[in-house]
């Protein structure tokens, strides 16, 4: 879908309104389930993620989200995998150095960034993620840690 | 150790590892010249596709008096050639400084790790981190890629095993490995605006020096050095501009085509082109671009890239000047 993908870049700020509002409702709600029904529901929310996500993101369930503060941009897009992008292949033109067809992910990622009220989120550190979180519903670990879907919580300490 | 093995150049005291110094992180040449506050010249090897260690010292030899730290390059474009950490062990055996390249693409975390203690042990004291081009660029394109980690995961995982003396794991270290850590950046491909935020997320993972992809475009450098120093970045980490020389107007046009990255500016072709001797031009605007670059505030020095010109390195670099008469060490002087 990229497309759509394209398209939540450059609505970036719509789609952080959205994210911000519906988030804590998500969490909310996942939170409860976790309490009532334990990790019976697990796979049919990972699956639901899976269906959203994908379908606006081209989500690939890295399980560590940072869509928000990649400019509503999924970064596991990039060949490469990077997380704190761009690489220094890009094409003069914005696109991807190993794919030509596809605009730079993290040239759209900075623009869409820009448009954001938490713009300047795209400049925090992001750690490789870890992989054995691959696959897994990164909503349902937000719920079961109690964490934020801000991404400050991961800036490395080098950065302070 | 056989006949062969005598070819090498004798092992010099006055190369590294340098007693320690106050402020200093290494105990390498490079880290140290640099903030003696001289302007720094550096080189790349290719590492050869051969498993003779004398090919390594002959084409370090080129360079020999005129580099400060000589870059191996790990894999570059993804081709396969000898390991960027065995060129970089040969080298510091004998007195060199080596700058170690890690590409991401390659190995995963675990590996990574392993390579920068190894690499510490036998005297390495710089390594660049790199993402690394993408394994469809090189002769192997059916291996799988690894990127495990980003340039900048990577760089935060160097400086916690330098600073904190731990794996990323939290397992302790004896030793930590005293390197001098550098990344690259390019200034010249999009997003431009954002480059120089790429820059200070780089510095803020860690890097202590940067080495740019080739600038044949000296505006948009200038106009992105202004904005470094005023970011107070250059205070941060020492920036080295990247220069190199171009055979001939094909060879121009190949590259910025060919390989990422690269930009070259269409007047550059069209001088390259108007040229009686092309190869001779190339060698000049190289000159003029190390000159140039000398001139402009916050950058450090020079890398120099010659694929396959090698050759000529010294020779440019005396005639730019831009040692200022400095001494170089080099194994036997
Ligand atoms: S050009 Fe952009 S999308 Fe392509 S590999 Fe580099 S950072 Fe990733």
């Amino acid at each position: 879908m990229y497309q759509l993908r394209r398209f939540a870049t450059r609505h970036a700020r719509a789609y952080e309104m959205v994210y911000n509002a519906s988030s804590p409702i998500i969490l909310a709600t996942l939170t409860v389930f976790n309490k009532l029904f334990g990790s019976k529901l697990d796979a049919p929310v990972t699956w639901f993620e899976k269906q959203v996500k994908g379908a606006l993101f081209d989500c690939k369930m890295c399980g560590n989200c940072v869509l928000s503060s990649t400019g509503m941009t999924c970064p596991m897009n990039c060949p490469k995998t990077i997380r704190n992008g761009p690489c220094g292949g890009v094409r003069a033109n914005g696109n991807c150095e190993v794919k030509p067809e596809m605009k730079c992910v993290w040239v759209d990622a900075w623009s869409g960034s820009q448009k954001m009220k938490h713009a300047q989120e795209i400049e925090l550190i992001q750690f490789a993620p870890n992989h054995q979180h691959k696959g897994s519903s990164a909503w349902i670990r937000l719920a079961k840690e109690g964490g934020t879907n801000r991404a400050t919580k991961s800036v490395s300490k080098a950065e302070v | 150790m056989n006949a062969q093995a005598s070819q090498h150049p004798p092992v010099d005291n006055l190369g590294s590892p340098l007693p320690e110094a106050v402020g200093h992180v290494s105990q390498g040449r490079f880290e140290r010249v640099l903030r003696q506050g001289h302007f720094v010249v550096t080189s790349e090897i290719a590492p050869p596709d051969s498993a003779d260690a004398d090919q390594v010292y002959e084409r370090a030899a080129l360079f020999d008096g005129v580099c400060d730290a000589i870059n191996a390059t790990d894999g570059s474009g993804a081709n396969c050639h000898m390991s960027s950490v065995a060129v970089c062990a040969l080298l510091s055996h004998v007195g060199y400084s080596p700058i170690l390249q890690i590409s991401c693409r390659d190995k995963n975390r675990i590996a990574i790790q392993g390579d920068v203690l190894g690499a510490a042990a036998m005297g390495v004291c710089n390594v660049l981190a790199l993402s690394g081009d993408d394994v469809s660029a090189g002769d192997h394109p059916e291996a799988k890629p690894v990127f495990d980690l980003d340039s900048i995961s990577l760089l935060t995982t160097i400086r916690t095993m330098r600073d904190e003396s731990r794996f990323l794991s939290g397992r302790k270290l004896d030793k930590a490995p005293k390197v001098f850590a550098g990344s690259t950046i390019n200034p010249f491909v999009p997003p431009i605006e954002n480059r120089v935020r790429q820059l200070q997320k780089k510095v803020a993972a860690g890097a202590e020096f940067i080495q740019t992809q080739y600038c044949f475009d000296l505006p948009v450098l200038r106009d992105m050095m202004r904005r470094s120093v005023d970011m107070g970045l250059t205070e941060k980490a020492f920036i080295l501009a990247g220069v190199g020389t171009l055979a001939s107007a094909n060879t121009a046009r190949w590259l910025r085509t060919n390989v990422p990255g690269v930009h070259i500016p269409d007047e550059l072709i069209q001088r390259l082109e108007g040229a009686e001797n092309q190869k001779a031009e190339g060698q000049k605007i190289c000159v003029e671009l190390m000159q140039q670059c000398k001139e402009i505030e916050g950058i450090s020095g020079v890398h120099v890239m010659a694929y396959r010109q090698e050759k000529y390195v010294a020779e440019m670099v005396r005639q730019s000047g831009v040692l200022d008469g400095r001494q170089v060490w080099a194994p036997g002087y």
